[in-house]
């Protein structure tokens, strides 16, 4: 069992709930960070690949599972990011004001998308986002001045203060570092007075305004911040991919995001993280498990496809609060190991409507 | 009662009127909130009051007539400048925030106090640390005062139906108000949460010299807590005064009896 005992404030909002959990995270940063001297280049590029990825995720994440506004073209603000640091790389900008420039290039897409954003919600809203994705898509396609076409654009390399980024090792580091520096910028978000809104947006806006949280601008400035910090994705995988096309950055790589976010367990950052690893390692699961499926079945076109939507069907059907739910449940059970209630995430459904309950 | 005639209103509602489409919410209402009084406003339903209550708090936009708040015309502001003012309000289907704990409902109702500025949310500043205690201290002090401890790590949606009535008032007085609206505090609750409630009301304002307005059909509670009764009907006002007086009107009664 286990009782935290506070003495005083600070102690409830910290970061670490206590010395062991902050123990085990710095545990995890050790092994990520000695990890290269194990590792094959493939598998670092691969880890690289999935850092991002969970930038990505925590951006959309910070959108649709914080203010509860959904997206289906996040897709747009990764390839503007993308785009736009691959243009200042271009014209000589350093790489961390390319990034930075990128994301806030990005952020102001968010906003534009972002105020007709105030008006609707659910499925509108997931329709202004693809078509605004659709949009970009086709910008991308056109402007050959700028992001070379259909053709695509190489991507200058990156270099940090005369230090060159390209090498497997040295990229690996500068995923990681950007991940774990957008997920302390949202955790501190999220445990100050901004998120508390931004969380109050999600579940009430009557009680919200009446609490004087501008809802209009809370809404908008969510779209901001989260295609920011997914445009910083967008920055980090032209790296990865080294050559932008506009058919990388298709209604597809939308729905990759939102499985992540979804099947990590909408409103939780840990979710984000978990979600995108998973989605990430599934096309490589799934090639690895290939040999060993009957042919008929290995050989089928879509499989990759099938076995997403498989994960995603199970997941609403069995866990709805995602990976993150089911890591909590564990957690649970191994704090209050001896006396451990089953039901204790159990939501008894309610056979009764009344003025009480709705 | 503790007021007299002498000071000026806290609020002041002058002809007011509602109108969706041919729907006439209210009519011409013009009444008064004196400070540091119990305010009930009682009615048949459809009577207006609680569109009055959403008028007042900007929801609707009023069709015509004047609402001022010690002075400051409220129809002017918007939606979100209201709590600024000093004016907090609960809601009669509990609006709370479900997935949050109620410590973190009622540190939203500290919403209006300054939160620190964008940049030191961002890098947690130690000033933002202090300023945080500080708002925890605050929410502590309703926590003790409406006996919500056992609760205050809970998550919202597991919470018994009496115990969400009892945060939204706690997120309400963290918000520290000078005018308080709740909408209908006593529906669903059981006689003794009712008899609980009247008891912090009458501690809210003599306490905290919190000045409440509630539209409320439990007369138990009215007689129990309310200073000064108004009726409406169809969107005016038919009586007002003391509880007693309103009780035993002609008019009242015919309202409510359709005589």
């Amino acid at each position: 069992m286990r009782f935290d005992y506070h003495t005083q404030y600070r102690e409830g909002f910290a970061l670490w709930r206590s010395p062991f959990d902050r123990n085990l995270y710095a545990l995890l940063l050790l092994v990520l960070c000695v990890l290269p001297w194990f590792m094959t280049p493939f598998v670092l590029g691969e880890m690289a690949y999935v850092f991002i990825l969970c930038v990505a995720s925590l951006g959309l994440m910070s959108l649709t599972g914080l203010t509860g506004q959904v997206s289906l073209g996040h897709a747009a603000f990764i390839a503007i990011g993308a785009y736009g640091h691959a243009w200042f790389l271009s014209k000589g900008v350093p790489l961390p004001l390319s990034m930075v420039l990128a994301a806030l290039l990005s952020a102001s897409a968010g906003l534009l998308v972002g105020i007709p954003a105030i008006r609707v919600s659910g499925l509108y809203l997931a329709m202004v986002t693809m078509a605004f994705a659709i949009i970009v898509e086709q910008i991308i396609g056109h402007w050959s001045s700028v992001t070379g076409g259909f053709t695509g654009l190489a991507v200058n390399d990156p270099v940090f203060l005369g230090l060159p980024l390209s090498g497997s090792k040295a990229f690996y580091y500068f995923c990681l570092f950007t991940l774990v520096l957008v997920l302390l910028v949202l955790l501190n978000i999220l445990r100050s007075g901004m998120g508390r809104a931004l969380i109050g947006v999600r579940e009430s806006e009557a009680a919200s305004y009446a609490l004087g949280i501008p809802v209009e601008r809370m809404k908008a400035g969510a779209f901001a911040l989260s295609a920011g910090i997914t445009g910083l994705a967008g920055s980090m995988l032209a790296h990865h991919l080294k050559y932008l096309t506009p058919d990388g950055f298709t209604l597809l790589l939308s729905l990759e995001l939102v499985l992540m976010v979804v099947i990590g367990g909408l409103g939780s950052l840990r979710g984000a993280v978990l979600g995108a690893i998973l989605i990430s390692s599934l096309p490589t699961a799934i090639s690895r498990i290939k040999p060993f499926l009957p042919d008929s079945v290995a050989k089928q076109f879509g499989l990759e496809t099938f076995i997403f939507g498989l994960v995603l069907a199970l997941f609403v059907l069995f866990e709805p609060m995602g990976l993150n739910g089911r890591w909590l449940k564990i957690r649970s059970l191994l704090e209050s190991f001896p006396i451990y209630r089953k039901d204790t995430f159990k939501r008894n459904k309610r056979y009764m409507k009344s003025e009480r309950y709705r | 009662m503790k007021t007299s005639n002498a000071t000026p209103p806290l609020l002041t509602v002058d002809k007011l009127s509602l109108t969706f489409g041919g729907v006439q919410a209210i009519a011409d209402l013009s009444l008064e909130v004196r400070p540091g009084e119990v305010l009930a406003v009682i009615g048949p339903n459809g009577a207006g009051k609680t569109s009055l209550l959403n008028a007042v708090t900007r929801v609707f936009d009023p069709s015509g007539g004047q609402i001022h708040f010690k002075g400051q015309d409220l129809t002017q502001l918007q939606r979100h400048q209201i709590a600024t003012l000093g004016i907090a309000r609960t809601f009669q289907n509990i609006e709370l925030f479900e997935a949050a704990t109620v410590l973190d409902n009622l540190l939203l109702g500290r919403h209006r106090f300054f939160q620190g500025h964008w940049w030191q949310q961002v890098l947690r500043t130690p000033a933002l640390t202090r300023l945080e205690e500080a708002a925890h201290a605050e929410v502590e002090k309703i926590i003790d005062f409406l006996d919500l401890t056992p609760w205050r790590h809970s998550p919202i949606a597991g919470l018994p139906y009496g115990v969400r009535k009892v945060v939204e008032l706690g997120r309400a007085l963290c918000a520290q108000p000078e005018l308080l609206f709740l909408d209908e505090p006593a529906s669903g609750l059981n006689p003794e949460e009712t008899r609980e409630l009247a008891f912090w009301i009458d501690d809210i304002r003599s306490e905290l010299g919190i000045t409440v307005v509630m539209v409320e059909h439990d007369m138990s509670l009215v007689s129990a807590v309310a200073d000064r009764v108004i009726c409406m009907a169809q969107g005016r006002v038919l009586a007002q005064g003391s509880p007693t007086e309103v009780q035993s009107h002609s008019a009242v009664i015919a309202a409510y009896l359709g005589a």
